[in-house]
């Protein structure tokens, strides 16, 4: 499926200062890093956490631990997607227990993934406080899920497609939206 | 990154043996069982990827690690799981198997899980049925998740397959096991050899592309690993050997054997041991031995076979 890109919605400046602000705004919210872990969601939400958690340690001096989450086990609509999920381990301190977590992930759309990232985080203990930073919100919602964080928000039609690429695997950083190919 | 290494899907409505896989489907198995093992090491040992799904084990045969280990597997998805257990005396090959599959269809079972004494029984109640039939033994024939958890156990202690020697010591005629490694580990790369009393080395085996002997030095002389079989005494009327004593004295892994060897080799043993017979309790409980991590490896092979046969893609 070939996509039409429309516009670049963000540069890589623009990311870094969105990455810059939201650290920012956890640090003040949270008072501090006393009990913050980061937890990216597989895959761009992984990349994303670390460079907040950079970010955090370069504001305040002091490091934040990092956790990744992959959420394919607890996806809702494993047999309706046509793709086959690329499966991966999570990699996390389990000991989540009292700890106030970040989660982070690239777009926020219908909010399911939020859904599934958070039912995996309580399996794992009894976090104090579940927040959500995402670099985009696209709007939408299936879900009573809102973002404690959010870098941009861009209202879009369902026939558009956020594309995040990130140079850690995309070798350039930037955000486009694009159309999809109409039927 | 390995993110975009699995670029196959997989579109097999079953789990039938080793032989009709490819090299990548193997692979696609042995990295989806990777994650599995992380969940393992969770507080909460348990994920909702097959809820309310449910998998029936139709044991024909007796066995104890591989039906827990395909229980385990399919409580961990949050799988529902029934046990039908029955002596392999009484029952006959043909129509009650596949009525049996077929009740078991009806009974709406997402996954059956079969053992049984005939080669070929999983494969003839596969095309009986439409829902998903996993190989757990089936005859001389295969035991696919065997061999899979034992080519996970040695890529994750050595890092890969492809050119490794490896060598199957043991009864070889009368190994599912033996023959399920044979496919797996050369589709992988390994060189394989097996190691047998001639009786015991079935006639045409060389034409699977492996090396034969029936010196178990030469066999471990230059092997990266060996999987040792268990001697089945029950099964040799052809009394290929005497007496267990006899065989551990010609054919068993001692220590003194394996300071012949390379000096890391790897033991494997599908279990059960009988210690003094194919190996040593030394040797059993050594530090090259990785048996106890191949039980732990099955679980998590397990559940990636299951979850991989429960989302299967058809092939349109």
């Amino acid at each position: 499926m070939a996509l039409k890109k429309k516009a670049i919605i963000l540069d890589k400046d623009g990311i870094d200062r969105a990455i810059k602000r939201i650290s920012h705004e956890i640090l003040e919210n949270n008072k501090g890093i006393k009990g913050l872990v980061i937890v990216g969601i597989r895959s761009r939400g992984e990349y994303l956490a670390y460079r907040i958690a950079e970010s955090i340690k370069k504001i305040s001096g002091k490091k934040v631990p990092v956790g990744i989450l992959d959420i394919t086990l607890y996806r809702d609509d494993l047999t309706e997607i046509a793709e086959q999920p690329i499966l991966k381990e999570s990699n996390i301190d389990y000991n989540i227990t009292g700890k106030k977590i970040v989660l982070v992930d690239d777009v926020l759309f219908t909010g399911r993934t939020i859904r599934c990232a958070m039912d995996q985080l309580i399996d794992f203990g009894r976090p104090s406080v579940i927040q959500l930073a995402v670099l985009i919100d696209r709007g939408h919602r299936e879900l009573p899920i809102r973002a404690d964080y959010v870098g941009k928000n861009v209202p879009t039609s369902l026939n558009e497609v956020i594309e995040v690429k990130l140079k850690e695997v995309d070798k350039i950083d930037e955000v486009d939206i694009c159309e999809k190919p109409k039927k | 990154m390995s993110a975009t290494k699995n670029t196959i899907t997989w579109t097999k409505k079953d789990l039938l043996g080793l032989e009709y896989l490819s090299k990548e489907e193997i692979e696609l198995i042995l990295d989806h069982a990777k994650s599995f093992k992380e969940v393992l090491l969770r507080p909460l040992r348990k994920v909702p990827t097959l809820r309310g799904k449910t998998v029936a084990n139709l044991f024909y045969e007796p066995s104890t690690r591989t039906r827990i280990s395909f229980e385990l597997a399919a409580k961990r998805l949050s799988a529902d799981v029934i046990n039908i257990v029955k002596e392999s005396s009484s029952i006959q090959k043909g129509e009650t198997l596949i009525d049996t599959g077929r009740n078991l269809e009806a009974l709406k079972i997402d996954i059956i899980v079969v053992r049984h004494g005939s080669s070929g029984a999983p494969a003839a109640l596969s095309r009986a049925v439409d829902i998903s039939v996993v190989n757990a033994g089936d005859g001389w024939h295969e035991h696919p998740t065997q061999a899979l958890l034992d080519i996970f156990t040695l890529r994750e202690k050595l890092g890969k397959i492809n050119g490794l020697k490896i060598s199957i010591i043991g009864d070889i005629a009368h190994s599912r096991v033996a023959r399920s490694n044979i496919w797996g580990f050369t589709k992988l790369g390994a060189k394989v050899t097996v190691c047998a009393p001639k009786k015991l080395i079935p006639k045409g085996i060389e034409k699977l592309g492996v090396k034969i002997t029936s010196d178990v030095d030469d066999a471990i002389k230059d092997a990266d690993a060996i999987n040792v079989l268990r001697m089945q005494f029950e099964r040799d009327e052809k009394a290929a050997f005497p007496s267990k004593i006899q065989y551990f004295k010609n054919f068993g892994i001692t220590e003194e054997r394996l300071k012949r060897a390379k000096k890391d080799i790897v033991v494997m043993h599908p279990g059960p041991i009988n210690r003094g017979v194919e190996m040593s309790a030394e040797v059993a409980d050594g530090s090259k031995s990785v048996i106890l991590k191949q039980v732990t490896n099955g679980i998590a092979v397990r559940m990636a076979v299951l979850y991989l046969v429960a989302h299967h893609k058809r092939n349109i």
